[in-house]
């Protein structure tokens, strides 16, 4: 026998298999995305179609240049959220639906170092789709950036992320106690939040308690807090100030993750208790 | 009677059109609806498109301080309302490769029994169409309650407005039928190629702003799509005067924009046929009615 078969396998167990978990399970998005390279058609022209469509309806309408770079941002930030809805939210009912989520279950790991896994893979794989999308974009539509604070750009979006990512993961088992319903419930999700959220124009052009409502969605406030950071027009167009806006995607993060946590050993328990859970009922 | 238990193999072959159609009109009703209950069905299939036309006036309101008496605002509204058509007959006919192959995993069955398969995937769209009907009038119904969308029911021409619905209706149906073909061959994305042509076509037939917007050498491939013509035939039979401000097509009347739309209608019906008959050989060939790809 050779000695690959009899070469004991290093098992690990507590943080060490969570943090194994969370790689392995963020592998093959990662490393997915290098070995099938047909997404850079679909994910970047599908995304760059919707974006010169609406940027041509601003010039159409004598709009200022800035709000181009609105919708290109936005269209850009689309990544994270179609990212959130169809390979988040709706990942762990897809497991159920091919038959993985037992395995997932039955394995001695964690299911929230699953959730983080495909957290963390999409969020690596939706950059960079996200950044193709904004340099191209602002290639074509020669989009003119003004950075006041690239540090808090940078903590405005990690958090933004945490928070969106958190939110996917809670998403995540909601969707699948949905069952059937959550492919539509993702289909819905789709325009009504890139209206809601200010995808394409200022947040702020809502009253108050409509942008407020919005705001649960961290995509809303980091958008906003993003585009006063790099549009020299920006603030004045912003709901609230960017420091406001970061205290809410702190709590909005903690929020998430914690009703994540809990909601996963509530699926948990269901799967064990009822033996429903995982069987694909078509 | 449920239709499923009239299906006969026999028949004149306008019958058995007839039978595929309809078995496949109230499966596609089946398959779309039938997930809950009609009211949350209802608020599911209007709250979409009013999103994206929500988009468009908070953008256009955004800039204009809210001037929805230009004739832009209509011709931007009544545009988008009916791309709705676009989205729901074309790309979900293509779609109906992708549900029963992947997800029912049902089409090598439908293509063993006794159907007309082209006339089958007609069917399906059936749904869809009665869908985005409705999407269409509730979209325009709260423009003009709304949003000053100049319509005026008394101005209309209908029979100019029902002609070119049915004809576009058809035209969609055999750009989808082209779609699925294709979808056959793909293994990979084939859900993303419905939304790029759609995309595209969004794009490129003036159907959210003239084609004079477009960079001058992007205007010809508007001119090349039907849906340019379909759009703008809708637009003057339903608001003639707001249309006709555009110069897009301006120097074209009503009867030979419905000339041109007919051309190309005929001519993408040839197109569509011949390219579903070629993918769909290709695919028996190949052996991927049945190909199951979990992508």
């Amino acid at each position: 026998m050779s000695a690959a078969f009899t070469q004991r396998v290093p098992k690990h167990s507590g943080w060490k298999l969570f943090v194994q978990t969370v790689i392995a399970r963020a592998y093959p998005r990662v490393i997915g995305q290098q070995r099938e390279k047909s997404w850079l058609f679909f994910d970047l022209f599908l995304p760059l179609l919707g974006i010169s469509a609406y940027v041509f309806v601003y010039r159409a309408i004598h709009a200022p240049e800035e709000y181009v770079g609105f919708v290109v941002m936005g269209g850009a930030m689309s990544a994270f959220w179609l990212n959130i809805l169809w390979s988040m939210s709706s990942q762990l009912y897809w497991e159920k639906e091919t038959g993985n989520l037992a395995l997932y279950i039955m394995a001695p790991n964690s299911m929230m170092a699953v959730l983080l896994g495909m957290a963390l893979g999409g969020l690596v794989a939706s950059t960079l789709r996200a950044l193709a999308i904004l340099v191209l974009g602002s290639w074509l539509f020669q989009v003119q950036y003004s950075v006041s604070s690239f540090s808090q750009l940078f903590a405005v979006f990690v958090l933004c992320m945490i928070g969106l990512y958190g939110m996917g993961m809670m998403l995540a088992s909601i969707f699948l106690l949905l069952s059937r319903e959550a492919w539509h419930i993702s289909n819905l999700a789709q325009e009504p939040i890139y209206l809601l959220s200010g995808f394409y124009f200022p947040v702020k052009s809502f009253n108050f308690l409509i942008a407020a409502g919005a705001s649960i969605i961290p995509l809303t406030l980091g958008m906003d807090a993003m585009r006063q950071l790099i549009f020299p027009s920006g603030p004045s167009l912003g709901f609230l100030s960017v420091p406001v806006e970061v205290s809410i995607l702190v709590i909005l993060s903690v929020i998430f993750l914690v009703a994540s946590k809990y909601l996963l050993e509530h699926i948990e328990k269901l799967a064990i208790r009822e033996g429903r859970l995982t069987e694909s009922r078509r | 009677m449920n239709p499923a238990t009239t299906v006969t193999t026999k028949g004149t072959t306008a019958q058995r059109f007839w039978h595929s159609f309809r078995m496949a009109a109230w499966l596609g009703w089946q398959i779309e609806s039938n997930w809950t209950d009609p009211f949350l069905f209802a608020i599911y299939s209007i709250v979409r498109p009013l999103a994206t036309a929500s988009i468009l006036v908070v953008m256009y309101s955004v800039i204009t301080n809210a001037n929805f008496a230009d004739p832009m605002f209509t011709y931007i509204y009544l545009g988008n309302a009916f791309y709705i058509y676009v989205g729901q007959i074309m790309t979900g006919l293509s779609w109906s490769i992708i549900d029963d192959r992947e997800h029912y995993k049902t089409l090598k069955y439908i293509y063993v029994a006794p159907l007309d398969f082209p006339t089958y995937l007609m069917g399906r769209a059936v749904a869809r169409f009665v869908i985005a009907s409705l999407s269409v009038f509730i979209t325009i119904l709260f423009g003009v309650l709304f949003l000053q969308v100049q319509l005026d029911l008394a101005l209309v021409n209908w029979a100019l407005f029902f002609f070119t619905l049915l004809v576009g209706v058809i035209l969609l149906a055999m750009m989808g039928l082209m779609l699925a073909g294709v979808m056959l061959l793909l293994a990979h994305h084939s859900w993303g190629v419905g939304d790029a042509v759609a995309g595209a076509l969004y794009l490129f037939s003036g159907a959210i702003f003239p084609l004079e917007v477009l960079p001058a050498f992007l205007r010809p491939v508007g001119y090349l799509i039907p849906i340019t013509y379909w759009l703008e035939l809708l637009r003057r039979a339903l608001v003639g005067e707001v249309a006709q401000t555009f110069p897009t097509l301006a120097h074209l009347n009503n009867a030979q924009l419905v000339g041109i739309l007919l051309g190309l209608t005929a001519v993408f019906s040839v197109l569509g046929l011949a390219v579903f008959r070629a993918c769909d050989h290709r695919a028996r060939e190949l052996g991927l009615i049945d190909m199951t790809t979990n992508y």
